[in-house]
């Protein structure tokens, strides 16, 4: 049960990985704005208590992983490593910058911390099977956790490694599907409708939950659970461009290019947000 | 390593892999196999049963099962992937790019009947590209296995050689050219005859006894050659090519392969910019594969010792 003080803490983690997110894109002046925005809060459950790492140690073996297979959300991620302390917190403003260590998508050989590198869509969900394989062979305590996009599914080779993670019972792997019903040319029920996703996931053969997957408290039960028999997959009812109105309200929001006017409103406005916690 | 090449077959490729693989795994603990449901067209089935923390079989999702073997390489493990070549290559090729070698993971693959040896597998299953497109991936390594002993002696030094490795080999047998036991260096090719400098024939995979057939053929009319196999085909020994291009000032490459981004590609590269000489080939004219018996493949594409020295001839004039 997440207690008072735990949330607290969560939802203001959640609010910084967001300020974060902005910032990188303020700096470079575009950006893959909605999908960072609509996966913070399940990231600050993740790296704010869920997870075992160490950010002095990134590749300790035995710690937990993230693999985010959509790889254009890397900015949600580097802000969470960075206020962490993985790396300078400021370094995250160097995205896209030539020479950064923080490109579009996530690159495990270029940022600490980075567990894999992914932006080939569906190639993220192998990798991750991968290493939660290896790590359960190997004998290791720790788990991998996979964020998937909901237009990503689209992929066949999701597919491939979803049937591998249910028929090989990779149970240390949880998958988190970020439904926020939207891909770069519209609605996904428009351009590939994937039909009932925890339907599907279940049918796989998957332990599979749908929640809110901007709600702090919810996030935490789902992750915080450990799996049985089956593997755990989350179907998370997310919303693109989550915690900024402007952007929630823009429908193509998938990549966006804005001046620095506009980027300091949203950092005005998230920035109020957080004097809630100060 | 010594040659001792007389026309004999030698032992099935695929009785090699059947041993080598398991042998590898219960010497490495950190070796482990995954195939795609060819298991029992190498050898490994029954030992994969009896080993299933060491070997995994992904099913018939090629993709996948590279992605996992990518996946496991970045938590500590030596992965070897085996399924037929145009699946380890073009089925898969985003995966191997991207999960393997961009991401800076570590992967051994073995592409199986490359070329003319799918025979009755036909068309469909017949890659004349997949060195193309494994050299054009930065840093990877590409292997056409000239014999048993050479296959045993690769895949025990990519096990633990980082990045992505490509080794193209029958399942059938080849002739036999090393004797058994012999330790071949990555990225060193081999003189394997010398009888003279009127050409260089530089052939791998198959092609390296046919050059053998065809340097006997040559020698009853007077023209005296020396073969060497190229069997490394990235990183090309651009030293030994040169050294035979100069010094012979003709040169044919064998390869069975489209004459596109394989062994002449590679070979006329370097040539072109250090020392160009009349280069001929003796490859696949860009064509796609068909059914039928190894043997009328070979002549149907021109795989033979007969066309090998009618090449060099032809370079030897341009001369």
């Amino acid at each position: 049960m997440l207690d008072n003080q735990l949330e607290k803490e969560l939802r203001r983690f959640a609010l910084e990985i967001r300020i974060g997110a902005v910032e990188e894109f303020k700096a470079r002046g575009f950006g893959h704005v909605g999908g960072s925005l609509s996966i913070a809060d399940a990231v600050a459950v993740l790296y704010g208590t869920v997870m075992k790492y160490d950010p002095k140690n990134p590749r300790m073996e035995d710690r937990d992983k993230l693999i985010c297979s959509k790889g254009h959300a890397g900015p949600a991620i580097y802000a969470a490593l960075g206020l962490k302390g993985f790396f300078p917190y400021e370094d995250i403003k160097t995205l896209n910058q030539p020479g950064t260590n923080f490109p579009s998508h996530c690159d495990r050989r270029k940022t600490p911390g980075i567990d894999m590198t992914t932006g080939s869509l569906g190639q993220g969900t192998s990798l991750a099977v991968g290493m939660a394989l290896g790590d359960k062979l190997k004998g290791r305590d720790s788990r991998t956790f996979l964020i998937v996009g909901d237009g990503e599914i689209n992929e066949g080779q999701v597919w491939e490694a979803a049937m591998f993670t249910a028929a090989k019972k990779v149970t240390n792997l949880v998958w988190l599907i970020d439904n926020n019903k939207k891909q770069l040319d519209g609605y996904t029920k428009d351009i590939l409708n994937s039909g009932d996703l925890r339907e599907k996931f279940a049918a796989f053969g998957f332990d599979a939950v749908r929640i809110d997957g901007n709600d702090i408290p919810q996030l935490y039960e789902a992750l915080t659970k450990k799996a049985e028999d089956k593997p755990i997959a989350i179907i998370l009812d997310t919303v693109k461009g989550k915690g900024v109105k402007e952007v929630e309200e823009t429908m193509a929001n998938h990549s966006m290019t804005m001046t620095g006017e506009v980027y300091d409103k949203w950092l005005a406005g998230l920035k109020e947000e957080l004097k809630a916690f100060a | 390593m010594k040659v001792v090449y007389n026309g004999e077959k030698d032992r099935a490729f695929k009785d090699v892999l059947g041993a080598t693989i398991p042998r590898l795994a219960q010497e490495d603990k950190d070796v482990v196999y995954l195939d795609a449901d060819l298991m029992n067209c190498i050898g490994t089935a029954k030992w994969a049963k009896e080993n299933p923390d060491r070997a995994i079989n992904c099913g018939i999702a090629e993709a996948n099962m590279v992605g996992i073997a990518a996946g496991m390489s970045a938590v500590g493990f030596k992965p070897i992937v085996h399924t037929f070549g145009p699946f380890a290559s073009r089925r898969c090729y985003d995966q191997v790019f991207l999960s393997g070698a961009y991401a800076g993971n570590s992967v051994t693959i073995i592409g199986t009947d490359p070329g003319v040896c799918a025979a009755f597998n036909g068309g469909t299953h017949m890659p004349f590209e997949d060195m193309a497109l494994y050299r054009a991936i930065p840093g990877a390594y590409v292997f056409d296995i000239t014999d048993a002993a050479m296959l045993e002696s690769v895949l025990e030094q990519c096990k633990d050689i980082e990045g992505v490795k490509y080794i193209r080999v029958g399942r059938k047998n080849n002739k036999k050219m090393y004797e058994d036991g012999s330790k071949f260096e990555i990225g060193k090719g081999i003189v394997v005859k010398e009888d003279g400098a009127d050409a260089v024939v530089i052939a791998c995979g198959i092609m390296v006894a046919k050059a053998m057939e065809a340097a006997e053929l040559l020698a009853k009319e007077g023209v005296k050659i020396t073969v060497i196999d190229m069997f490394t085909v990235k990183p090309l020994d651009e030293e030994l090519v040169l050294k035979y291009a100069k010094s012979t000032g003709a040169v044919v490459t064998a390869e069975n392969h489209n004459k596109i981004g394989g062994l002449y590609s590679a070979v006329a590269e370097v040539l072109s910019r250090r020392q160009p000489v009349p280069v001929e080939y003796v490859a696949i004219e860009d064509e796609f594969g068909e059914v039928g018996p190894q043997d009328y493949l070979e002549d149907r594409f021109k795989l033979t010792a007969e066309h090998i020295a009618q090449k060099v001839k032809a370079a030897i004039a341009r001369k």
